[in-house]
């Protein structure tokens, strides 16, 4: 019998949700859906530095609005079709991750982190300064007609998103598979001695860091059509910073699917908590939850899984 | 054209808010510089200052001042409890700073969304005689607001600096930050004075905090604009040395002062961005570094 190569999976799973949301009438659904999935995408995205790496960007909220303000400037000029403004957003955090990256990853791991923290700070002092997109005030923005085929709009941008998902998670198990997740796996166990047998740690880092953060511009690129009114706050909100590394830290950091574990654990909780609690203790459960995962199960809900199947073994095994 | 008068007054302005700056930014030098500890979650430490001195403001009408230096024996104890759990959770087995990083982000969440919930969204501020006041001779105004908060973080700076460098403890844990294995190696409890200096470290924030809410009005997630200042002074002053973090603090708060007079204050925060870009690229190891 021939194993089921793993990348059939994701792309079933995706299949699915797509049928059902052809059948569910709730436009609830493809609002929460929406978050749950550009979670997924956010955390897998994250992991693909942070996770394989073990460098940590705190900054994940700067690329998010990167792509969400490239949405709203492009929207002013002409409003082109909404895969133009993912991929244009996708570029431009690409490009940002590239330059911090490059003054900052052949430092210690540290300073990339206060780096990519401080770049959500003064991304924010700009856009804050920049009338042309609303500066303080926000922005508007008028969601085109229905699109053809869909139902509704809503259900349109549901569905990039999943498709979005989607490339995300396959782009990170390619990644993980192939030369460039071993070598960042090197650099994540034991830096020195990866550059000592020749692993090009700069360019590797620097690469993992273009394509994480690229990938986080492209799921904010349609959060403006999403939530209607974009302001500085909601772009940039820290809950996008502490979620996408919760996420992964949660699940698991090692394999790709621990991030999409993460993300639709914790994005459920917090759509639930969001409804029947308040907004703020969301927070304060994905930072505690954080906490106790990083202390007590420092793999993930993946770790757990692993632990477990190995204790099996040893059992079945004397 | 801004006139030199307003200029002046800015320059100065600047220098007092960097001497406070330098009190904000020592105890990330103690933690990050010296003992490798990244407490990303510092600032928020401030903030909890800030909130219990307005607390005891408000109800019994206490100094603020003098509330938070009562409260420095607890701030010790709590970084001591703090250090206690991070040293057995991460440093011990070895897998320190990432996890680290993320354990001290978790509870920087905590603390701010419970100080949300406790107290709202909305600016506290306290009542004090000196917080209405200017002194000032000819065209020049200092707000007694600013000086006194600089006036206490020269003192406490400059008493922390005396501690490191001329009392026994203080020099064994800069032997502990310079090269810790070789003390271990002389029977040393490395592990004892790190703990009690990340608690000084701590203690500073109570009085940072105090400082804080004296020259303004302070929201539970203030804390966040301070992250990114106390790193990009602490790394520009090179990490560890405290003389470089007065020098690196009173540079930021100038140019920053500069800069909102001159192109409005909603610009100020780029600047210590722009701060830590520029020592990153071209001279890692700051103005004091080895």
């Amino acid at each position: 019998m021939t194993r089921i190569p793993s990348w059939i999976w994701p792309i079933i799973i995706a299949v699915l949700v797509f049928a059902a949301s052809r059948v569910v009438k709730n436009e609830y659904y493809m609002f929460a859906g929406y978050v749950v999935l550009q979670y997924i995408v956010l955390a897998s995205a994250w992991n693909i530095l942070g996770g394989y790496s073990g460098y940590v960007n705190f900054g994940s909220a700067a690329f998010f609005a990167i792509g969400a303000y490239g949405t709203v400037v492009l929207d002013k000029l002409w409003q082109p079709p909404l895969v133009v403004a993912i991929f244009l957003g996708g570029i431009v955090a690409s490009l940002v991750g590239l330059a911090t990256a490059y003054l900052t990853l052949r430092l210690r791991g540290v300073f990339f982190a206060i780096a990519t923290l401080a770049l959500a700070i003064v991304l924010q002092t700009l856009v804050v300064n920049w009338d042309y997109v609303g500066g303080p005030l926000g922005y508007y923005s008028v969601r085109p007609d229905s699109i053809v085929g869909f139902p509704s709009y809503v259900n349109y941008l549901f569905v990039i998103m999943l498709v979005l998902a989607l490339i995300t998670v396959l782009v990170a198990r390619a990644i993980e598979w192939s030369f460039i997740g071993r070598g960042l796996a090197a650099i994540r166990d034991n830096e020195l001695a990866a550059e000592c047998c020749g692993v090009p740690t700069l360019r590797l880092k620097v690469f993992a860091t273009m394509v994480s953060g690229g990938l986080m511009g492209m799921a904010g690129a349609p959060f403006p059509y999403y939530i209607t009114y974009l302001d500085p706050n909601s772009a940039f909100s820290l809950a996008y910073g502490i979620n996408s590394i919760a996420m992964p830290l949660i699940g698991g950091m090692t394999h790709w699917i621990g991030p999409v574990i993460g993300a639709v654990l914790l994005a459920v909780i917090q759509q639930v908590a969001t409804v029947t609690i308040s907004s703020e203790l969301n927070l304060m459960i994905v930072g505690g939850l954080l906490i106790t995962f990083i202390t007590l199960a420092p793999n993930g809900i993946v770790g757990l899984f692993e632990t477990y199947r190995q204790q099996r073994l040893e059992r079945a095994s004397p | 054209m801004v006139s030199p008068e307003l200029l002046f007054n800015a320059l100065l302005t600047g220098l007092f808010l960097g001497g406070f700056y330098a009190a904000v930014s020592v105890g990330i030098t103690i933690a990050f510089g010296m003992l490798d500890i990244v407490n990303i979650a510092h600032p928020v430490f401030i903030i909890m200052g800030s909130f219990i001195a307005y607390i005891v403001n408000r109800n019994f009408g206490l100094d603020p001042l003098l509330t938070v230096i009562l409260a420095t024996p607890l701030f010790f104890l709590l970084g001591i409890v703090i250090f206690r759990f991070y040293y057995a959770a991460f440093e011990k087995s070895g897998k320190g700073s990432l996890r680290g990083l993320a354990f001290f982000f978790g509870i920087l969440f905590v603390i701010e969304v419970t100080l949300l919930l406790a107290f709202g969204v909305d600016y506290r501020l306290v009542q004090t005689s000196y917080i209405g006041p200017n002194i000032g001779f000819k065209h020049i105004d200092l707000p007694l607001r600013m000086v006194i908060p600089f006036v206490g973080s020269m003192t406490m700076v400059t008493g922390l600096y005396v501690f490191f460098s001329h009392t026994f403890i203080g020099r064994a844990i800069m032997a502990v930050a310079q090269d810790e294995f070789a003390l271990s190696l002389m029977a040393v409890d490395t592990v004892a004075l790190r703990q009690l200096a990340f608690g000084v470290a701590i203690a500073t924030a109570a009085i940072a905090g105090g400082f804080l809410i004296v020259i303004q009005p302070v929201d539970p997630s203030l804390g966040r604009e301070y992250i990114g200042r106390v790193f990009a002074i602490c790394v520009l002053g090179g990490l560890g040395s405290i003389t470089g973090t007065v020098i690196a603090a009173l540079i930021l708060g100038t140019v920053e002062t500069i800069t909102s007079t001159l192109f409005g204050p909603s610009w100020a925060p780029a600047v210590s961005f722009a701060a830590l870009l520029l020592t990153l690229a071209i001279r890692p190891s700051g103005i004091m570094g080895r």
